[in-house]
């Protein structure tokens, strides 16, 4: 509890001082590459024959994924914070990437716990880890993806909390760090709704986003909660079905629970034991969701659905060859949805995708579902 | 099944009784049906015969962020062979029969909120157990947690680490009944040889706030007699002892009959070195 408690004591101190928020604002222009655009995809909405349909192009920043507007900010905390050696978990390594990009800009080490299957399903992002100067620790333990890399990350937090900082990296865990990762990715929403007020002139009908911890969903959703006219939609992973094990879908199929120090909507049998979870997006396959999702659930202001792990792949394959644009399996859930909710809205509405990562990552994946 | 416990204050007791003698109360951890309920009844029943004053049972948990490898490797094996918190506290019920101990449960809070609160604390008290730890549930989110516990007769016991403040000490100390659960070091549960750094000077910390109002129970990484008796030296009211025991079912697993002639070696050592405060 100390070292959560030192945290959010510095964190509500830096987070109200104009000379951290001119660093990170600098950090994410000059490094990063925001703003990133919000994109009419033309041809994508020309074939579902409905609403407009807009990327956030969240995968053209520096590491390929929204990831980096955290890392930044956590780790410019970090550093003002006097700590030095920062530790991270990571799904589809992503997160890990981000925050060795981080640490190896600002001068910090990064330790990066990956479930050893996960390691397996994203060499890429495990060589670029290392490349960068990360060390990667396989995690064994459990069903060796995502909850397992928290639980080992925390393990390690406990075991020499003076030194080090956890870099977690999405709306997860205790507190601050569903509002803190929150606030670091609301730069996504308030830059698109600032950027669809100038294209479209007016508010979109519908945000959609994919929910994996829920970091770019929330990112985004931020800026929108106040215009009950715009429909946010956050798309959960179906994968195989929607039998207990075969997907990742805490808010659709779950109940309510304890996991990782937060009260939220979690996949567990009837004893409490968490179950294993299935996606192809590795960054979805995680058993909870964060709490502010489960909130926004409870008072009705956002819908949560799903899509398989083949309308994944459907729209990976769509969107690369309509707009030239690869999404990671992770947005790829949320382009599906978007495509299919586009049809039933008439074309003078739009709609904003949060493309919240490129798929380079997901290749080899992506390689074993179409033949050669 | 009534419990022969009916008392609030039936751990606190045995404290006072041990200390009276001026002797360390040994709590002696084992995971629930690790790794079937048959071997766990046997190795529970060595452990108390051996000597253990109180024992604690963990429900097992797919995520148990708290422990190490060799506890959490025990509560694999306990799910694997069907473990759940029903049928573990059935167990207890046939221990707290037999043998007049007190008994704690060790459980992440996931599997009691499954259950219902209330639904496992009346089931727990039927059965004999006198104390609950949740080592992540905060003291700061315990209130209903701690009322639903007292009122089925169950000490709510709480945890204090050797970087807890001295404000929040004092509200754990003031909170918690039973015992304060010491972590001896920074980390997770498993067997170190040395006693960490931190260990005596927070013993001595804590004990200063709880000014003797309530018992201090020291854990993690201790598994060594001469660990015992140098927490008890610097002030502990008790030691707990989990994953060398633990260590010592899984060492076990194709020959689960011979683990309690183990356990019941290991056991008396550490007893013996419980009884010698003064040395």
């Amino acid at each position: 509890m100390e070292p959560l408690k030192a945290l959010a004591d510095a964190y509500r101190i830096f987070s109200r001082d104009p000379s951290f928020k001119k660093e990170l604002a600098n950090w994410l222009e000059q490094y990063a590459g925001r703003p990133t655009p919000l994109y009419f995809a033309g041809q994508l909405t020309s074939h579902a024959h409905g609403a407009k349909i807009y990327l956030k192009r969240e995968d053209l920043l520096h590491g390929g994924a929204h990831k980096i507007n955290n890392t930044l900010g956590q780790a410019l905390l970090a550093k003002k914070m006097g700590k030095r050696r920062i530790i991270a978990e990571t799904g589809a390594g992503q997160h890990g990437v981000a925050t060795a990009m981080a640490c190896a800009a600002l001068g910090l080490n990064a330790e990066i716990f990956m479930g050893s299957e996960d390691i397996e399903r994203q060499k890429l992002n495990v060589f670029r880890m290392k490349m960068l100067g990360a060390k990667v620790h396989p995690v064994d333990s459990g069903s060796k993806t995502l909850k397992d890399a928290i639980n080992e990350a925390l393990r390690d937090w406990v075991t020499n909390v003076e030194d080090t900082y956890y870099l977690l990296g999405s709306v997860v865990g205790p507190h601050p760090y569903p509002t803190m990762v929150r606030d670091f990715q609301s730069v996504i929403g308030k830059e698109a709704r600032r950027q669809i007020l100038r294209q479209e002139g007016k508010l979109p009908n519908a945000v959609v986003a994919c929910v994996g911890g829920g970091s770019n969903s929330i990112g985004i959703f931020h800026s929108f909660l106040n215009d009950p006219e715009v429909n946010l939609y956050g798309v959960e992973a179906g994968g195989h079905d929607m039998s207990p094990g075969k997907h990742a879908a805490p808010l659709v199929a779950g109940r309510e629970g304890v996991l990782h120090g937060m009260m939220t909507y979690v996949l567990q049998n009837a004893e409490g034991q968490i179950e294993t979870t299935q996606s192809i997006s590795a960054g979805l396959d995680y058993p909870a969701v964060g709490p502010e999702h489960s909130y926004l659930m409870s008072i009705q202001r956002t819908k949560y659905v799903t899509q398989t792990d083949s309308d994944a792949v459907d729209a990976f394959k769509q969107l690369s060859q309509l707009e030239g644009i690869m999404p990671a399996l992770e947005p790829a859930h949320a382009i599906s949805y978007a495509t299919k909710l586009a049809k039933t809205l008439e074309r003078e509405n739009s709609i904003i995708v949060n493309l919240s990562g490129r798929g380079d990552k997901d290749v080899d994946t992506i390689a074993k579902h179409f033949p050669q | 099944m009534q419990s022969i416990f009916r008392s609030d204050d039936i751990i606190e007791q045995k404290f006072r009784e041990l200390g009276n003698r001026a002797e360390g109360v040994l709590v002696a951890y084992l995971m629930g049906h690790d790794p079937d309920p048959k071997a766990f009844f046997a190795n529970a029943v060595s452990l108390i015969e051996g000597g253990a004053d109180i024992l604690e049972v963990g429900i097992p948990f797919s995520d148990p962020v708290a422990d190490g490898p060799v506890i959490q490797a025990a509560g694999t094996r306990a799910l694997s062979a069907g473990a759940t918190p029903r049928k573990i506290l059935d167990t207890i019920g046939e221990l707290s029969s037999q043998f007049a101990i007190p008994f704690v449960i060790l459980s992440y809070y996931n599997p009691i909120l499954a259950m219902g609160i209330e639904q496992f604390m009346r089931n727990a008290s039927e059965k004999g157990v006198n104390g609950i730890v949740v080592p992540d549930l905060p003291m700061e989110e315990g209130d209903k947690f701690r009322d639903m516990a007292l009122k089925h007769n169950i000490d709510s016991i709480y945890l204090a680490a050797p970087n807890t403040s001295a404000k929040r000490l004092l509200s754990i100390v003031e909170k918690s009944t039973g015992f304060v659960y010491l972590v001896s070091l920074y980390g997770v549960t498993g067997p170190r040889d040395t006693l960490s750094p931190q260990a005596l000077d927070t013993v001595k910390k804590v004990k200063s706030i709880a000014k003797g109002r309530i018992p201090v129970s020291a854990g993690f990484g201790i598994s060594q007699p001469q660990h015992v008796s140098a927490l008890l030296r610097a002030g502990a009211d008790g030691a707990i002892i989990g994953s060398v025991l633990v260590r010592t079912v899984a060492e076990h697993l194709n020959d689960p009959g011979e683990a309690p002639y183990y356990l019941t070696k290991t056991i008396t050592a550490l007893k013996q070195a419980s009884k010698q405060r003064t040395g």
